[in-house]
């Protein structure tokens, strides 16, 4: 067994599974370097060096065998941070390679696909859960600022759905969980990564709140409460489409 | 803004309007053009869940509760003793734009009571929608309600602006609306219902020759049935949804159980329970329908008019139906897995595609998703499937219910057996 360790990025895991054909391991297991702490005596360890040339032969590779709509499920595998991600995309790919006329994906009687469907369909849903429950705030300097914490490393899926509605707005998703954010500044959505001591002021927001902020927010509060019908009451519906972890920053349950 | 006032009437006019349970936002095809504001998405968003469980998906609002009509179902009806109050253009437009903004809402839904005639109501309503569009290039959803009686040239213009346009048929029979709505008739409301049909029509045709055409209420056009307010039977019910699904090219049917809030002879009791269960079966019906392949008489048939409470309609059909099973997974067609009870359209395409790989088993079935504690009696493989035995069961319909656990199983149920 050789254990391969990578950078944790997306393309190290690539340039890593492009390795494992490279210099034939066989069996294989990939790990990001952040997450291996045990010393095994029994397995070769490799480290890979993230190469841009190697991550895109994979990923073109990919792409005549299981398309675009493939590498999107698989990144989703990656970005779920399922802690048997490596494997599955590692068992994905190498299906991929023997037979590369079948959409191995929809082989949904091998486990590790179900698996990746799954996972795929998990990660989905709370990309579709980011889109309805993200509430922004408008702050003092016109820009509307949401918090987020969602299960699976979300952000950057949710970036384009953003970005094509509220384009005559500035505005800022970000993960509480995962110390980044996204910015859009009117012009393109980029990255940020907040230094420590601003991260706490990202957290708490109610002294630079606008104006007219807490009006709306009532507003919304109080539509909410009207638009429900008490005759039809049914909590267990209630907190089965609204999960109560996502309560918090809801601005209509706070 | 005085916000305390805006307030008030937010509280009155969204109380008024949530009996309308259509919150759909889907369908709509808008995208943002340069710069605006709003993007509707394909499938619909449900920002939020009500504590009724219902989805919230639209800002739906009255522009008023003022309404020259009494029919004893509506909560607005004129000889009602309640708070009145109405909207400005202005207040609903900002009401929307502050909420989309902050991501609360996909949209407006804005119906109205008839304030003047329908006419005036129905221009005001397409002052809202056309300066959302115009004004402030707004591209979320806007669902409109059609007022009957207002004249075609305003009715075209509202599709021009909005997603979706309904009309609500309020009672599904004649003789029942007659009773409750004096003063209303399904042809005044089929007319308009006719008319922009032919005007989704032409706009495709027109789309076919042109690329530019403007677009006409691309989600299309919907209706809201009360269910339960008078004595209509399910196949009725399903009858006349079948009927607008068929002839009117509707988007969507709604059922809507009656919530008893009047005092009034010609109504169910005002104690009486709202017929949720009622409800929900009529949509599976209603999916049957425009999912599933299934004709509404096969759904009913008239000697037995309603539906079966105790489990849903596709079972019932297996259950009439039994000589139809088992049904090979590895060799069936795409119709009649679709018909297994407990495979739904998910795992039906999802076994259509592993079996390409691989001959499969209740186990694969149970993996993919499938409610097998259903479908295990209705299946079969290539090697042996033990619970095929029970379909020819004198006691087969018990036997499968006490594999299944309704959501609405009665809390005091267990103790009543004890005895």
């Amino acid at each position: 067994m050789t254990i391969l360790l990578y950078d944790g990025t997306f393309e190290g895991l690539l340039t890593a599974i492009f390795e494992v054909y490279e210099y034939k391991f066989d069996p294989a297991e990939i790990i990001a370097e952040e997450r291996y702490n045990t010393e095994s005596i029994f397995s070769a360890t490799h480290k890979v060096s993230t190469d841009q040339e190697k991550s895109d032969r994979v990923l073109k590779r990919l792409e005549k065998n299981i398309g675009k709509k493939g590498i999107s499920q698989l990144l989703k595998v990656y970005l779920s941070e399922n802690e048997n991600a490596e494997r599955l995309i590692l068992s994905a790919v190498s299906q991929s390679i023997l037979f590369p006329n079948e959409y191995i994906l929809e082989n949904f009687a091998n486990s590790d696909i179900m698996e990746i469907a799954k996972i795929t369909k998990s990660v989905s849903r709370e990309v579709h859960r980011m889109h309805a429950f993200v509430r922004f705030e408008k702050l003092q300097d016109e820009v509307y600022f949401a918090k987020i914490e969602p299960d699976f490393n979300v952000l950057p899926l949710i970036i384009r759905h953003f970005k094509n509605r509220y384009q005559d707005q500035k505005w800022m998703i970000y993960d509480l969980r995962r110390h980044y954010g996204i910015f859009y500044d009117l012009n393109e959505a980029q990255f940020f990564e907040p230094a420590l001591e601003q991260t706490s002021q990202l957290k708490r927001t109610e002294n630079i709140l606008h104006e007219e902020e807490i009006q709306y927010q009532k507003l919304w509060q109080r539509y909410f409460f009207k638009t429900n019908i008490p005759e039809r009451k049914n909590m267990n519906l209630h907190v089965q489409s609204l999960p109560k972890r996502y309560w918090k920053y809801l601005t209509e349950k706070l | 803004m005085n916000f305390p006032r805006l307030q008030e009437k937010l509280e009155i006019l969204a109380d008024a309007a949530k009996y309308d349970v259509s919150c759909s936002s889907s369908g709509g095809n808008r995208k943002n053009k340069k710069g605006g504001l709003g993007d509707s998405h394909a499938t619909g968003i449900c920002h939020s869940y009500t504590e009724d469980g219902r989805c919230v998906s639209l800002l739906k609002i009255l522009l008023t509760n003022h309404c020259i009509y009494d029919c004893a179902y509506c909560v607005s009806r004129k000889s009602n003793d309640i708070k009145r109050a109405a909207f400005t253009v202005e207040e609903v437009v900002d009401l929307t734009i502050n909420f989309y903004r902050r991501n609360y809402i996909e949209g407006l839904f804005l119906s109205s009571g008839i304030f003047k005639d329908a006419e005036t109501t129905m221009e005001r309503l397409v002052r809202v929608a056309k300066k959302l569009r115009k004004e402030h290039n707004f591209n979320g959803y806007i669902h409109l309600k059609s007022i009957p009686g207002a004249s075609d040239e305003i009715m075209k213009e509202a599709g021009l602006y909005a997603d979706r346009l309904s009309i609500n048929l309020e009672i599904p029979t004649t003789r029942g609306l007659k009773l409750l709505a004096p003063e209303k008739s399904h042809d005044q409301m089929i007319k308009p219902m006719g008319f922009i049909k032919n005007e989704l029509n032409l706009y495709k045709e027109e789309k076919k020759i042109f690329k530019n055409v403007p677009k006409f209420a691309p989600a299309g056009q919907s209706t809201q049935m009360i269910v339960g307010a008078t004595d209509e039977t399910d196949l009725k019910i399903i009858k006349v949804a079948d009927h607008f699904y068929q002839n009117f090219k509707l988007k969507r049917v709604y059922y809507s159980g009656y919530v008893p809030m009047l005092e009034d002879k010609r109504l169910p009791s005002i104690d009486s329970q709202v017929p949720m269960l009622r409800e929900n079966r009529l949509y599976q019906a209603d999916w049957l329908m425009r999912f599933y392949g299934f004709k509404a008489d096969e759904i009913l048939e008239k000697s037995n008019p309603f539906l079966d409470l105790e489990v849903d309609p596709k079972l019932a059909w297996a259950l009439r139906n039994r000589e139809q099973f088992p049904v090979n997974i590895n060799t069936a067609t795409k119709e009649m897995i679709l018909r297994v009870p407990g495979i739904g359209r998910k795992s039906m395409y999802k076994i259509l595609t592993a079996r390409n790989f691989q001959k499969l088993n209740l186990e694969h079935l149970r993996k993919m998703g499938v409610a097998t504690n259903r479908a295990k009696y209705f299946v079969e493989f290539e090697s042996q499937n033990i619970f095929n035995k029970y379909i020819d069961d004198f006691n087969f319909r018990k036997i499968i219910l006490q594999g299944m656990k309704s959501k609405f199983q009665n809390p005091f149920s267990e103790q009543l057996t004890l005895f």
